[in-house]
């Protein structure tokens, strides 16, 4: 099996999650300048809805299928409710309050919304129901499965969407001049408080379906999955340029692949034993092991941070933004 | 309105007052001794968290730069003492030597974090700070291969605790007829230590060095203007305050006596902040308030609302630590909506924050 071309297909898979987790992080900020942490948890919630929905169907005589979107369906919801009520209780308030302002409310949301995650669903991890029978393809050397397939279309099937909503409707339009002068926009007629809602609602349904996909993706979902995810996704946005939608999902993209070839070759690329020049500190180790691994592939949620920490010293404006003023 | 306590007119109140404090705080071990040593030592770790409070005001409240990654200087801190005092490489240096050690090397990475992220703005840098910290609990999570640096997720046992000569901190003595056990004794070490940090802290607010991090957060571009050098001022506001949570980290791992990477985890950091917040960042004593209350308040859950649920229900409904945190998460948003300034706001702070209300 090449390894190469395996961490690239299974790179693509989470890359195209973090895109669309990613496009939440980017649209709210592009409208808000707000780096709204609590997304993650949303994220969480998302999964955790499903997964209960999901469980409960998956003894019926239900199509397989059938019970997943049944169980996205139910996520997406109380997902548009939980991000709606974050921008009203904690965030509208705090429009005109200095930055860090919502960002502290930010976390308290964010520790809010994962502490009752755990008192609904408890510490304990749950795991997908085995409805789905996994069917492996073979792509030049590389193994596909088909919950890959579907969550890679999927992924491209909202972007597409998400595009023609942001660049074709009346409310795009909207999004975009109140993104560019919520001033000017307000006195154009557009009812900038609830485009700023609308933006949080569609930003969290976003999230629901990226919950499910990543909750399935690894077969289980746990209260805590949410700000690691969220992190990673921000790093993503940040790579893409926040602010920006089309950066996002390139940026999602990039560093799932980045993290998959990073967690796939770290372990060879630092085993010193592979230099001479270097082998001979650690020749008993050598000699004994073959190896002398200095970083494996635990480092892996190392690399979006490093990712992140680059970006923003080297090229704050990310890959595809454009505005950089006081951005960074 | 008249106060109360007319404390500028009358020194000799003030006096007074400090004296009462003082008394109270010496006398306090003792009578919380006599509850159970339990509470002596949950003081003690209340004391600590003052003076990580103190060393995050220093970056969040007097510089203005929210740092999310705070509990990994701490970390870097206890992590140098635990590895330079105990059995895992066989060395055992006095804690006097250690501890400007863990100092120094918790401000170099102080610097490490800052040096790149100095041109961020505030809510960037928030992430990065985060990110950093988690980085750093992963390496000491997975530094126990190839080589074992840290001893992995087990973490570092059997630190050394503190001694000067043949006196131990952590031996029972008597001495005038007082009974000093270990905790006691640490706590008297560690009130010392706060009461001089809150004097440098104190100092350092009014200094030249405290009105130039303070006009690097009101305004960067006009500081600059003014001939202060604000790169100089925002790699030393993150130097001292990671040499703060050093020095912390480094007297928690002499206390413990183990230390692993669980105890450094993000909600550690978060923690912190709330402290800083909740109290008033950049007032100190407001930061020593919000550190208290958040130290002892999930204490007093623990020790009300468990025996509550099971007297009402029969058995625990909701963990304490989920209320603890569920009351942080509401203390950090409800601060925010209505009391943005914390519950002892800094002069400068309640100003800007009005005046940021008046525009809206």
């Amino acid at each position: 099996m090449d390894i190469f071309l395996q961490q690239v297909v299974n790179g693509l898979t989470l890359g195209s999650v973090y895109a669309i987790v990613a496009l939440g992080y980017t649209m709210v900020y592009g409208i808000i300048q707000l780096i709204n942490f609590a997304h993650g948890e949303v994220v969480m919630i998302g999964a955790m809805v499903a997964f209960s929905v999901i469980t409960v169907l998956a003894g019926t005589a239900m199509p397989p299928l059938l019970v997943v979107l049944t169980g996205v369906a139910c996520a997406v919801p109380v997902c548009m409710l939980v991000g709606y009520g974050m921008e009203r209780l904690a965030y509208r308030p705090l429009r005109r309050a200095p930055r860090l302002a919502p960002l502290i409310t930010a976390i308290g949301v964010s520790i809010i919304l994962q502490h009752l995650a755990l008192l609904v669903w408890s510490r304990n991890v749950m795991a997908f129901p085995q409805i789905i029978r996994a069917e492996t393809y073979t792509v030049g050397g590389a193994a596909i499965t088909n919950v890959q397939v579907a969550i890679v279309l999927l992924c491209v099937a909202i972007m597409g969407g998400l595009a023609f909503l942001v660049y074709r409707t009346r409310l795009g339009t909207a999004m975009r001049a109140t993104a560019q002068n919520p001033q000017v926009a307000g006195l154009m007629g557009v009812d900038v408080n609830r485009v700023i809602a609308a933006t949080f609602v569609i930003g969290a349904g976003l999230a629901a379906v990226a919950g499910v996909m990543v909750g399935t993706y690894y077969g289980i979902a746990q209260y805590t999955m949410g700000s690691i995810l969220g992190l990673k996704a921000f790093a993503a946005a940040v790579l893409g340029g926040i602010g920006n939608i089309p950066g996002a999902m390139l940026g999602g993209v990039l560093l799932g692949v980045v993290e998959a070839l990073g967690a796939g070759y770290i372990g060879d690329v630092t085993d010193m034993c592979r230099y001479s020049w270097l082998a001979g500190l650690v020749e008993e180790r050598c000699r004994a092991d073959g190896h002398f691994i200095l970083f494996g592939s635990n480092y892996q949620d190392v690399f979006a941070f490093v990712v992140l920490i680059l970006v923003l010293v080297l090229r704050p404006s990310g890959l595809l933004g454009e505005r950089v003023g006081d951005r960074a | 309105m008249h106060p109360l306590f007319d404390t500028k007119n009358s020194p000799r109140l003030v006096w007074a007052g400090v004296a009462v404090v003082a008394l109270t705080l010496l006398v306090l071990p003792f009578a919380l001794a006599q509850i159970g040593t339990t509470w002596v030592r949950i003081t003690n770790y209340a004391i600590l968290y003052v003076l990580l409070a103190l060393g995050l005001n220093i970056v969040v409240g007097f510089a203005g730069l929210l740092d999310l990654g705070y509990i990994a200087f701490y970390a870097v801190g206890a992590y140098t003492y635990a590895l330079l005092a105990s059995p895992h490489f066989g060395l055992h240096l006095p804690f006097w030597a250690i501890l400007p050690i863990g100092a120094l090397v918790a401000a170099f990475f102080g610097v490490l974090l800052g040096a790149p992220t100095l041109k961020l703005r505030g809510d960037y840098l928030a992430i990065v700070t985060l990110g950093f910290g988690e980085i750093v609990r992963i390496f000491l999570n997975n530094l126990s291969r190839p080589v074992n640096l840290t001893n992995g997720p087990q973490g570092v046992t059997g630190i050394d605790p503190f001694s000067l000569g043949d006196f131990s901190f952590a031996r029972s003595e008597t001495f005038l007829g007082l009974t000093f056990s270990g905790p006691i004794k640490y706590y008297y070490l560690l009130l010392a230590v706060m009461v001089g940090i809150l004097a440098l802290n104190v100092r350092l607010q009014d200094s030249r060095i405290g009105r130039a991090w303070e006009a690097v957060r009101e305004d960067e571009t006009a500081a600059r203007a003014m001939g202060i050098n604000t790169t100089h001022m925002k790699l030393l506001a993150f130097a001292m305050g990671a040499t703060f949570g050093g020095v912390a980290g480094g007297m928690f791992s002499a206390i413990q006596g183990f230390i692993s990477p669980e105890s450094f985890i993000l909600v550690e950091s978060i923690l912190v902040v709330s402290m800083v917040v909740l109290g008033g960042m950049g007032n100190i004593w407001g930061v020593v308030l919000g550190a208290v209350l958040l130290s002892f308040v999930p204490e007093i859950l623990r020790w009300t609302v468990e025996p509550m649920q099971r007297a009402l229900f029969g058995h625990m409904l909701v963990e304490p630590e989920v209320i603890r945190m569920l009351i942080f998460g509401f203390a950090l948003v409800l601060i925010m909506l209505y009391r943005p300034a914390g519950l002892l706001p800094s002069a400068v702070r309640k100003r800007e924050l009005a005046r940021d209300d008046d525009a809206a």
